[in-house]
């Protein structure tokens, strides 16, 4: 078995099934007892277009989709259009087999569809010299006349998955299994048939190469589950029955989970006009008493400023999603970026009061997603959840038990009817709402409906009843109030047992990385293969953006002689942020930074913490150094 | 027993209990058509029985936008065009509310146009009413959506080049089931038609001429005006929709050859309302979703329970 397990690698055109197919293919993995971790790579196109996902499986957690790939299936873009290789997009059709030659392993596995590649073709971009070139094993098969024989053209996938199995040692009774849970009945047939013919076709052929699936087994029931479906289930156990939003990549897949399960959930999801009304609905929901959420992604979020601004001053909760994607304006719809914190942070006028947290991988989606609720409702503040593409669409492996959790139905600082019989009031029976003596700053809420709580909320600054109110003293107590509630959060995020920073490596490291979001579990297998080649480095991925944690990240950068920011964008925005929190440590930061649409791979990073703490060469790729203040 | 028990309780309101007890009084201009509006709301809400804590007023940006400073019941003064939004949603959340949405003709017809197209196709239960006044009054004086063509302003100082919006038809086309003009000049119509808004199940818009008599002295105090109802020189069938087209076509060309022509324009009682819609398909749930957090004995799904299974 090679070092790095099985590192599949699907390719063909948007609708040849890519997606589902590697879906099944990553669960049946995960059912046999294997980890597993999904990578999706697909255009902004419905029919046709160049789309990959990548399937890695070993024995042990998979922490990220690793460096390259050693198997590529390529069944080719049977949508194509263009058949030109000299036009400005290339040979449609052929990409899904050439566009992977720089990233397939030596040593690798090449299966392709002569249904749709001919062999001539495949050896007119260049497949034979590759392949000498890298110990290639290419096993060129008839997957469409496999398919067409026992199924349909269509099933061509099913017959790649059959030779795969066959080539790599899967046993095929897990694909048949998902493959009945799936299709109906005559389908299902279709399929299964078609899987065994290929199956049975691929062991006839010569087994040269030296990948093998390995065995593993795991501890208990496991779920494959996507950041996205993390972020709904998550918002749907913190007691969420309200969505309301309007469609954008990446956004839309947490979008699609909600609106799929709120209505068995007694809850309400509203596709709207627009990100401005999206956001307003969810605000004018929660100020009626119920969890509300809204998001988007950039674009999307650009226009949910206004209401932002609204919520923060209004003080009515509300969780907002920003999914991530390459900007600026319409950028790459599809692909990764983290070029959004400062816009998050900061969007709308005044200064910001809100909560953000970007969850550093799956579980952490789910954990934080809950936070994000708590806090926006006992605080009455707006909580950002900001994320990627790439932590989004990506599929691992979770226990099950992890999500065996109670739901939160408790709609936060609220006061019942008898509690405002009690609460303070103005000579005419307005509830002030907007009291400027409040503990943490914190007023618990009336809510619409309820006897003794009519208050005015308002985008103005306000008095305590809600009134517009233009008084200076009026308004240093009601911003100082307001503002307090971030100190409180701090206080209490730093409070708890667990924190939303994770820390991986040994604690005495000279070296450090520092991380943000979803890079963090890539970051951490960089700083394992460091280790194991004698570098003294550990890493921090950093989840809390407002409130700060400058304690946490003071300590880390303390502990170190030198640190590697590691972050999506081209401006160093997190390491900016850092600087402008801590007031300190400029000379200490170098940044690695990537913004060419794909996440970083750990072997990247590895690369990038030579050239720069270790002093060696310049990395390859696309990365970028930006070096530390002084240097 | 219920959560929010000022909604429905059997309740004598009078107009007293919808005026503010202590500050703040009025802000708006002496003349100013603004007050007729919130003098119509205070007394169509006794009149349909409803009672301020049960009512929630959600207003805009502009001198329209302070009506729920001077109204007393929840209010929400949220952003210039996006009461709609708001609204809508606090609907949703709890159909106990009586929602009220309110804003100007910049507000509703200009930056919020969107909102109010899609509001009206929707079809919400609610009411809305525009201050109609052809102006930005708090901004002073510029040229607005329903302002004239040939209008000038400090901002159109040769005259606006753009016919002006037609708020009525734009409305019926948009889909809203109710629609009426009414004017600040004819303070018991103006009432009459709130009480019908409000009673009407489903998105109740009313174009409410407001004069300014301060910025858009031009436009006078919108009289005379014809109340086409009462009038024997306009016979059409207010629930066809052709016909109310015709109707709104004149109403609105001839506000600007300086006839007033307000009344009940257009009025679908057949129509199911939003909520009604979405409850029928099963995506709203039949008991309002607020009371369910303030309700002990609800069970809470959760997702392991239901959706877990699917990603083993």
């Amino acid at each position: 078995m090679t070092q790095g397990g099985l590192k599949w690698r699907v390719s063909g055109g948007s609708g040849d099934g890519i997606d589902s197919t590697s879906q099944n293919f990553a669960k049946a993995l995960m059912r046999a007892g294997l980890h597993v971790f999904t990578h999706r790579h697909y255009p902004s196109r419905i029919r046709g277009g160049h789309t990959y996902v990548e399937v890695r499986a070993q024995s042990t957690e998979v922490r990220s989709r690793g460096d390259g790939f050693n198997f590529l299936l390529a069944l080719g873009d049977s949508f194509a259009r263009n058949p030109d290789d000299e036009a400005y997009y290339g040979d449609e059709k052929l990409k899904p087999l050439y566009e992977h030659f720089d990233d397939l392993n030596e040593g690798g596995i090449i299966v392709y569809d002569t249904g749709v590649i001919s062999e001539e073709e495949a050896q007119a971009v260049g497949l034979d010299e590759h392949a000498e070139e890298n110990n290639w094993h290419v096993y060129p098969i008839d997957l469409r006349s496999i398919a067409r024989e026992y199924g349909r053209d269509v099933m061509r996938n099913t017959a790649g998955v059959g030779v795969t199995a066959a080539l790599v040692g899967i046993d095929t009774s897990y694909f048949e299994e998902l493959i009945q849970e799936v299709m109906p009945g005559e389908m299902a047939e279709a399929n299964i048939k078609t899987l065994q013919a290929a199956y049975e076709h691929a062991q006839e052929l010569d087994q040269g190469h030296d990948i093998e699936v390995p065995e593993g087994e795991h501890d208990g029931e496991q779920a494959l589950m996507s950041g996205s479906d993390a972020i709904a289930y998550a918002s749907l156990d913190a007691g969420c029955r309200f969505i309301s939003g309007y469609p954008m990549t990446p956004w839309t897949s947490a979008f699609t989970v909600m609106s799929q399960h709120l209505p068995n959930f007694g809850g309400i999801s509203e596709q709207v006009e627009d990100e401005i009304a999206a956001a307003a609905l969810a605000l004018g929901a929660s100020h009626a008493g119920v969890k509300s959420m809204s998001g988007s992604s950039g674009g999307g979020f650009a226009l949910m400023s206004e209401p932002l601004g609204l919520a923060e001053m209004t003080e009515t909760p509300v969780v907002l999603l920003e999914a991530m994607r390459a900007g600026p304006s319409t950028g790459m719809p599809t692909k990764s970026e983290q070029a959004d914190l400062e816009f998050v942070l900061y969007t709308s006028q005044g200064d910001s009061c809100r909560v953000v947290f970007a969850p550093g991988n799956i579980q952490e989606a789910y954990e934080q997603t809950r936070q994000a609720f708590e806090y926006a409702y006992d605080y009455h503040l707006p909580a950002i959840i900001v994320y990627d593409q790439k932590l989004g669409g990506e599929m691992r492996n979770v226990p099950v038990d992890f999500f065996d959790r109670e739901p939160d139905p408790d709609p936060g600082a609220v006061l019942t009817e008898d509690e405002l019989a009690e609460a303070a009031h103005d000579a005419a029976g307005k509830f002030k709402r907007y009291a400027h003596d409040a503990e943490d700053g914190v007023n618990p809420r009336s809510v619409p409906g309820q006897k003794g709580g009519r208050f005015l909320a308002t985008g103005n600054e306000s008095m305590e009843v809600g009134h517009i109110a233009e008084s200076p003293e009026n308004r240093v107590i009601q911003m100082d109030r307001r503002m307090e509630k971030l100190d409180v959060i701090r206080a209490d995020l730093d409070e708890g047992d667990s924190s939303n920073q994770t820390y991986h490596g040994p604690a005495d490291a000279e070296y450090g990385i520092l991380t943000w979001g979803s890079q963090q579990d890539t970051v951490f297998e960089a700083v394992d293969r460091l280790e194991a080649r004698g570098s003294d480095v550990k890493a921090l991925g950093v989840s809390d953006l407002m409130p700060y944690p400058e304690d946490e990240v003071r300590s880390f950068l303390e502990s170190v002689e030198e640190c590697l920011v590691v972050e999506m964008n081209a401006t160093a925005q997190f390491r900016g942020l850092t600087q402008k929190e801590l007031g300190q440590f400029g000379p200490r930061m170098t940044s690695l930074l990537k913004y060419d649409g794909e996440p970083f791979e750990p072997g990247e990073i590895v690369d990038g913490f030579e050239a720069t703490i270790e002093d060696q060469e310049h990395p390859g790729g696309n990365m970028k150094i930006v070096p530390a203040a002084g240097d | 027993m219920t959560a929010f028990s000022a909604i429905h309780e059997e309740h004598e309101s009078n107009q007293e209990e919808f005026t503010p007890g202590v500050e703040p009084q009025p802000t708006w201009c002496p003349g100013c058509g603004d007050f007729a509006v919130l003098k119509a709301l205070k007394g169509a809400m006794p009149a349909v029985g409803r009672s301020p804590e049960e009512v929630l007023l959600v207003t805009g940006i502009g001198c329209s936008g302070k009506l729920s400073s001077y109204f007393e019941s929840y209010g929400y003064h949220s952003i210039h065009g996006r009461s709609l939004p708001i609204a809508r949603a606090a609907k949703l959340a709890n159909p106990g509310l009586e929602v009220v949405a309110a804003g100007g003709d910049g507000d509703g017809y200009g930056i919020g146009g969107n909102h109010f197209m899609h509001t009206a196709r929707e079809n919400h239960d609610m009411t809305y009413i525009v201050f109609n006044n052809e102006i930005f009054g708090l901004t002073k004086g510029q040229t607005s959506p329903t302002s004239p063509k040939g209008h000038k302003s400090k901002t159109q100082p040769s005259g606006s080049a753009k016919d002006p919006v037609r708020p009525l038809t734009l409305s019926l086309a948009s889909g809203a089931s109710y629609v009426a003009r009414t004017a600040a000049t004819n303070p018991r119509q103006a009432q009459e038609i709130l009480v019908e808004a409000i009673e009407h199940d489903g998105f109740a818009h009313i174009d409410f001429l407001t004069q300014c008599p301060t910025w858009n002295k031009d436009a006078k105090e919108y009289v005379p005006y014809t109340d086409i109802q009462q009038s024997d020189e306009y016979d059409f069938d207010v629930t066809d929709r052709r016909e109310a087209a015709d109707m709104m076509y004149e109403a609105e060309t001839k506000l600007h050859e300086g006839e007033v022509l307000t009344g009940r324009f257009y009025q679908d009682s057949d129509r199911p309302s939003y909520g009604q819609e979405k409850r029928s398909t099963g995506e709203m749930p039949q008991e309002p979703l607020a009371e369910r957090y303030y309700d002990e004995d609800v069970e809470w799904e959760r997702a392991a329970d239901e959706l877990i299974a699917r990603h083993t």
